[in-house]
């Protein structure tokens, strides 16, 4: 597909800005990561993350967002090679893994703060809730996003436009399942053993 | 034809990749709920070493960092940001846990100065 030298300059200038906010986005998880390694002791006298994380629980978790990352990178092969029935297969499948591992992860947080839980219990609890938590929050927003662009898709036929504002997703997709293996190694592999 | 050809062939990237990281999340899980004989740090260790292998083969594969012919500036400032997290996270870690040996304290003591700290609340 040829773009004209505007459609290139505006695509190279969005990515440059996209890629820098992610970079920021990757200082705050930075910040909470810190954060949470230093207060995880810091129980207060109440359980651990032993006694509370299931870790196979969380494994599925981990694996259907990595495959929600995956179609997602299958859906942006499809949409540059002008295959726009694949790639809304593709891009939907990503939505409903995504929706089914926020539901997962809504799910963690009902049971503990059920049982008492609560992030007022302790700092280690403060922090658990706020790094797992801000990245859902990121999720939720991706899952809107995602919904906004296959609706976009069939209003406007400017294939350019969908393909920039699509690859700005997979990048922004890919980054959150970067940022789950970390949680899932530090909060929950580090925390169960 | 070619086209298709080169269509499936990146496709199959995405595949092994998915596969590799999977893999890798699996074994991490594996270690994690075995009665295995590391003890705790060589156990961090080793899990933290299999999310850097997969920080790279997502890095690579999935948001292609490796692309010849995307711009430079993605990979630098990719670099470039990693370098200064670590300094953020290790240094906030290490100043944290040695905050005994600045002032004076026993590790005993300055668990039992942060906790009257912690009971004063904010």
């Amino acid at each position: 597909m040829s773009e004209s030298a505007e459609m290139i300059a505006k695509r190279d200038k969005v990515q440059l800005g996209f890629w820098l906010y992610l970079m920021t986005d990757c200082m705050l998880f930075t910040s909470l990561f810190a954060t949470y390694m230093i207060l995880r002791n810091s129980t207060n006298g109440g359980p651990g993350g032993s006694e509370l994380f299931s870790m196979g629980f969380v494994l599925v978790e981990t694996l259907i967002l990595l495959t929600s990352s995956y179609v997602c990178g299958l859906a942006n092969l499809a949409i540059h090679n002008g295959r726009k029935k694949e790639f809304v297969v593709y891009l939907g499948a990503t939505i409903a893994l995504g929706i089914a591992f926020l539901t997962m992860e809504l799910t963690e947080f009902g049971k503990l703060i059920g049982e008492g839980h609560t992030p007022q219990t302790s700092a280690f609890l403060s922090a658990f809730f706020t790094l797992v938590g801000t990245h859902g929050l990121h999720i939720a927003i991706g899952l809107i996003w995602a919904s906004v662009l296959i609706w976009a898709l069939y209003r406007q036929g400017r294939q350019e436009d969908i393909l920039r504002k699509f690859s700005l997703f997979a990048v922004f997709w890919h980054f959150l399942d970067v940022v789950w293996i970390f949680i899932f190694t530090i909060v929950y592999a580090m925390g169960v053993k | 034809m070619q086209k298709a050809r080169e269509y499936r062939r990146q496709q199959l990237r995405y595949a092994y990749a998915y596969l590799l990281a999977g893999a890798l999340s699996i074994a991490a899980y594996a270690l994690a709920v075995s009665a295995s004989t590391f003890t705790d740090t060589s156990f961090a260790v080793i899990v933290l070493c299999a999310a850097a292998l997969q920080l790279y083969i997502q890095s690579r594969y999935f948001l292609h960092l490796d692309d010849k012919e995307a711009p430079r500036w993605r990979l630098l400032s990719y670099a470039f940001t990693w370098f200064t997290l670590l300094i953020i996270a290790v240094g906030s870690i290490w100043i944290m846990n040695h905050l005994n040996y600045n002032m004076g304290m026993s590790p005993d003591q300055m668990d039992q100065y942060m906790n009257s700290q912690s009971l004063k609340g904010f």
